[in-house]
């Protein structure tokens, strides 16, 4: 399909208007499954999240849910098996206590900690997932763009005009 | 107290017990010291002890040109201490190989540093000698005061605070190599493949330096001030550290420095850790 046929096929308006970014890092054996599970049941949840699937919540650092802002992500979603559940038995109780830091140390530096959001989701509970889908997408819409972070993106020096020109006469 | 710390470094040198004794000597310019690396027993007179003696020497005890000279002795401060304790902790080096030359402090700098008046270590926890009359731990300090304040603030002005700081970093990593818990052969800053920190140092690269910098440190700060002290821009970095010094006190009752026994917090866990921010 050309690039031509994808612009006609799209309302000029619904491709203006801004829709949440949420990327969601999920471990592969609890939240990912639930997250099918949702799917296989067909359940209507809101499209706007990207999901990232790691062997397990201990994989998961703060270095994503940093790299997701600078991306351009509005929101991140962190989830795992619950307490006990974990495939390798004790990877969600380490996380645990990272995400506690996580939680904190972001907080402290200004990012508004409704758009990160961290829980536990089995297999089972592609409802659970579904909802905190929803809601989170509901919560950042509310919110608007992650403008703060955006203003970094922008913000990039050898971008800037006369850092070029600076680069091109010396 | 100076001549008894030569004496006792004359010792140790003589004796052979230890290679080297790391401590401080004059600077080049008054009012300064700088670390001194002493491996002959006729040079301890180099040796000085002054509320100058900023450094934290227990850095250079696990780097390789140090430690290659063999068994060190050590000038500390109980925050230096503090830190030594951690490396222990952490297997970086052992107990037995290190002789610790405790000396009491009321504090350093004139006026003195931001974490002095919250210093419970004026007397060092851990020692083989200690130099200077013992100082009783002070008992009603806060040592978040200041990270309580900052935290009433809105989240907007937390952003607009530390983004005008961090947007000052040169990411010149001072702040790292003078860290004595920064013994990573190979720092996430200067991995390019994957390259997650940004090397430019533009804001949107030094918000993920100073995060993860910090956050590195968590659990594992003993907030000797040191990265604070070197950054040549002034970034309040002690500010951030105590942050999650709080929070790793908070949620799981522990302080690092104090008992050479204690788990790191980040590689154990109690199945009732709290989680009241989990869904
Ligand atoms: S923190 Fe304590 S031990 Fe360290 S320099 Fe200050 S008073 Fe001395
Ligand atoms: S992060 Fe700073 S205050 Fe903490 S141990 Fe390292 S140098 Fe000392
Ligand atoms: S010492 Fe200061 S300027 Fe240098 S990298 Fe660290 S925070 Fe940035
Ligand atoms: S496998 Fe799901 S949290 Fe460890």
């Amino acid at each position: 399909m050309s690039d031509e046929t994808k612009t006609e096929d799209k309302p000029a308006a619904a491709e203006k208007e801004w829709q949440p970014r949420i990327i969601a890092f999920v471990c592969n054996w609890c939240t990912y499954a639930g997250a099918d599970l949702a799917g296989t049941s067909r359940m209507v949840y809101e499209p706007h999240v990207r999901i990232i699937k790691l062997p397990c919540s201990g994989r998961i650092d703060v270095s994503f849910i940093i790299k997701a802002f600078e991306q351009g992500a509005d929101g991140v979603m962190v989830s795992g098996c619950h307490p006990g559940d974990c495939h390798y038995t004790a990877g969600n109780y380490h996380a645990r206590r990272r995400f506690g830091g996580f939680r904190d140390l972001l907080e402290f530096c200004g990012f508004d900690m409704r758009r990160v959001v961290f829980s536990w989701v089995s297999a089972a509970e592609g409802k659970k997932w579904a909802d905190l889908v929803n809601e989170a997408v509901a919560k950042i819409r509310e919110l608007g763009p992650f403008k703060e972070y955006q203003k970094l993106l922008a913000e990039d020096i050898w971008r800037k005009e006369e850092t070029n020109s600076d680069r091109e006469t010396g | 107290m100076i001549e008894q710390i030569r004496e006792k470094a004359k010792e140790l040198l003589a004796s052979g017990e230890v290679k080297v004794v790391i401590g401080y000597e004059n600077g080049g310019l008054p009012e300064t010291t700088r670390p001194v690396f002493i491996t002959s027993p006729d040079e301890v007179d180099r040796l000085v002890w002054n509320k100058y003696c900023y450094a934290n020497l227990a850095t250079f005890l696990w780097r390789k040109e140090v430690s290659s000279l063999g068994k060190p002795a050590i000038v500390a401060k109980g925050c230096d201490v503090k830190a030594i304790v951690v490396l222990i902790q952490e297997s970086q080096i052992k107990r037995e190989d290190v002789v610790i030359l405790g000396v009491t402090c009321t504090g350093v700098g004139d006026p003195p540093l931001s974490k002095c008046p919250i210093c419970d270590v004026n007397t060092p926890r851990e020692y083989d000698c200690l130099f200077g009359e013992e100082i009783p731990p002070k008992t009603d300090i806060n040592k978040f005061a200041d990270v309580d304040e900052f935290e009433k603030k809105s989240p907007e002005e937390r952003w607009e605070f530390w983004e005008e700081q961090l947007s000052k970093c040169v990411k010149c990593y001072a702040c790292r190599q003078v860290c004595p818990m920064c013994y990573c052969e190979i720092c996430i800053a200067d991995k390019n493949q994957p390259q997650w920190i940004e090397t430019s140092s533009h804001t949107r690269g030094n918000y993920h330096w100073n995060l993860v910098r910090a956050w590195h440190l968590a659990g594992r700060c003993v907030d000797c001030l040191e990265c604070e002290r070197v950054c040549p821009v002034d970034i309040p970095l002690s500010l951030v550290n105590r942050r999650l010094a709080k929070s790793v006190k908070a949620r799981f009752g522990y302080e690092p420095g104090y008992d050479t026994e204690a788990p790191p917090p980040f590689t154990d866990f109690k199945p009732q850790d709290p989680e009241e921010f989990i869904k």
